[in-house]
């Protein structure tokens, strides 16, 4: 079971003056239970590509097969496929809107028709998954901080029971423990559900640490598409392109450049710490 | 008295229910005590919720003390007959750009607030102009705001706060939603208006490696200012800067971590070319 999207492009405003193509002859496989980051600057096509994911947009040209159904088909049904493949948007706080935190986060499956019982203990469990304490259950969303108003918002697309999580820069304004917690919680949770997760981020430190691939969006095509050692091994391309790569692959080239024999690859503080270690002690 | 003084600053929201019954009061700022000197570059470090733009707020006379004084040059911003100077004296940039455009064109957007000063329409353009240059967005004058990338918008709102000619500049969270290469542009615009300028900085990120630069650092936590020092002072303590929700840049962690597995390295390793040296190498 996957997605698939073959040969696809969007074009927006075709045939008029504003014309823009935001994405070219995308052709991707992306299979159950991965861990995803789709990094690109700002304008290269990224959110385009994720609200095609679940038929928000429909392509211009080419085809999205979900579980080898083609999504655009007539007699498909969208508002399931809604349900099974979640996107969490930018800012997904200002979507809260419900009188308490419970409410919030069973709108979606009371939606979905579901009887009182099944709505109820889907929001609890969403709610559970995100990690938020009972007490907060029936306060205002309004009153809670940004990262807990944030977990709600990700516990009302969960309450879906989706197969596919998207979320779009989950952590745009947290405070760096609020960022751990939030992309801790998303990894813990695909742990236990073996959802396939597909993380859109500027932080590069971010999707080092927690992704098994990348896809590098640049110009509406894929640049590159490969697991994050053989990604970022690319910095210079990347850099060209607006982004970079983490933090500690540069201070890694910095010691081997100094002499130290160490990996250049690496691209986390564990890693980091033991080449470190190990390439001082042959040093001796 | 530096360019911002702030004595005993308090600031309470009052809660209110449906009806508009007080339900309660929250401290967001509680008996804050700063002095900033006149071309400092300062970065505010914090939480969420830890009550830093509730304060920075207090800068420009968006809000006022609920107990405390506030200085901005020597004016007392509880002092409605300061509003206007106030406010031209220290500029604010918000997170998101686009809620702070309004012109078609990029140096239309940056003339407004001269405009609404009344300043003569020759100098408006001159000053234009200069801030463009200053934030190197000079070549994009004629361009749609809206066409641009994150990091360019921000620096074309950067342009229309300079363009007040202010003394003091406070950035809250400015690069939050920005990619690394916008990130970069803004911190390096906010930098050369420093250092050349000579324009005192206030910057509230939640980015630690955008902070190395500053020479003072505060920390907030529950409203009150729980460390401050130089950034290599602050980082020197990366289990306090954990234990307040906070991080260091990743090569202070990185040195931290090498230290505590027995290499003699020192604390607070802000550079690449400080571990490098540090490590003997």
């Amino acid at each position: 079971m996957s997605i698939i999207l073959d040969h696809v492009s969007h074009i927006y405003e075709e045939g008029t003056a504003m014309e823009y193509a935001a994405l070219k002859d995308i052709n991707l496989v992306i299979p159950d239970g991965q861990f995803i980051g789709l990094i690109g600057h700002t304008g290269s096509g990224k959110s385009t590509l994720v609200q095609h994911l679940n038929g928000l947009l429909v392509p211009t040209k080419g085809n999205i097969y979900y579980n080898g159904e083609d999504i655009h088909d007539s007699g498909y049904n969208k508002k399931e496929l809604r349900s099974k493949v979640g996107l969490v948007f930018q800012y997904p706080e200002h979507q809260l809107f419900e009188i308490d935190v419970f409410s919030d986060v069973c709108f979606g499956p009371k939606n979905l028709g579901l009887d009182k019982k099944e709505t109820e203990l889907r929001a609890y469990a969403a709610l559970k998954q995100v990690g938020l304490e009972d007490e907060y259950f029936y306060q205002s969303p309004f009153d809670l901080s940004g990262g807990q108003k944030r977990r709600v918002a990700i516990a009302g697309v969960l309450a879906m029971k989706p197969e596919v999580l998207i979320l779009d820069e989950p952590t745009a304004g947290l405070d760096p423990k609020g960022r751990d917690e939030i992309l801790d919680q998303v990894a813990k949770l695909r742990e236990e559900t073996g959802m396939t997760v597909i993380l859109v981020s500027h932080s590069m430190e971010d999707v080092a640490k927690y992704v098994d691939r990348i896809i590098v969006m640049n110009k509406g095509e894929v640049m590159f598409d490969n697991e994050p050692k053989e990604v970022f091994r690319h910095y210079k391309e990347l850099e060209q392109v607006g982004l970079a790569a983490p933090q500690v692959t540069y201070i890694m080239q910095a010691l081997k450049a100094a002499g130290l024999a160490v990996d250049t690859d690496i691209t986390n503080i564990e890693e980091a710490k033991a080449a470190i270690i190990q390439a001082l002690k042959l040093q001796r | 008295m530096g360019i911002i003084k702030t004595k005993d600053l308090v600031f309470e929201y009052i809660r209110r229910d449906e009806e508009g019954n007080v339900e309660g009061i929250s401290r967001a700022v509680d008996e804050v005590n700063i002095d900033v000197e006149k071309g400092d570059f300062v970065a505010i470090l914090g939480h969420n919720g830890s009550g830093k733009s509730t304060l920075a707020k207090h800068i420009n006379a968006i809000l006022y003390p609920t107990e405390g004084t506030v200085w901005v040059d020597g004016k007392d911003t509880a002092n409605e007959e300061f509003l206007w100077e106030i406010r031209q004296e220290a500029g604010m940039v918000f997170q998101n750009p686009d809620n702070q455009i309004i012109g078609q064109v990029v140096e239309e957007d940056v003339g407004f607030g001269p405009e609404n000063l009344g300043v003569p329409t020759r100098e408006i353009w001159e000053r234009v102009e200069e801030s463009l240059k200053a934030v190197g967005m000079y070549e994009f004058r004629k361009h749609s705001p809206n066409k641009l990338s994150g990091g360019q918008k921000q620096r074309v709102s950067i342009a229309g706060v300079i363009a007040m000619h202010p003394k003091c500049i406070i950035l809250d969270e400015p690069t939050a939603m920005l990619d690394p290469n916008g990130r970069k542009e803004v911190i390096r615009a906010v930098r050369a208006l420093n250092d050349v300028e000579g324009i005192t900085v206030i910057l509230i990120t939640h980015y630690m490696e955008e902070i190395i630069h500053a020479n003072k650092v505060f920390v907030m936590d529950k409203g009150r200012i729980a460390m401050e020092g130089t950034p290599r002072e602050i980082f020197s303590q990366v289990e306090k800067l954990k234990e307040l929700r906070l991080d260091v840049p990743q090569v202070t962690l990185l040195a931290h971590e090498l230290r505590k597995s027995g290499l003699n390295i020192p604390e607070g390793i802000l550079t690449t070319q400080e571990l490098v040296k540090a490590l003997g190498l």
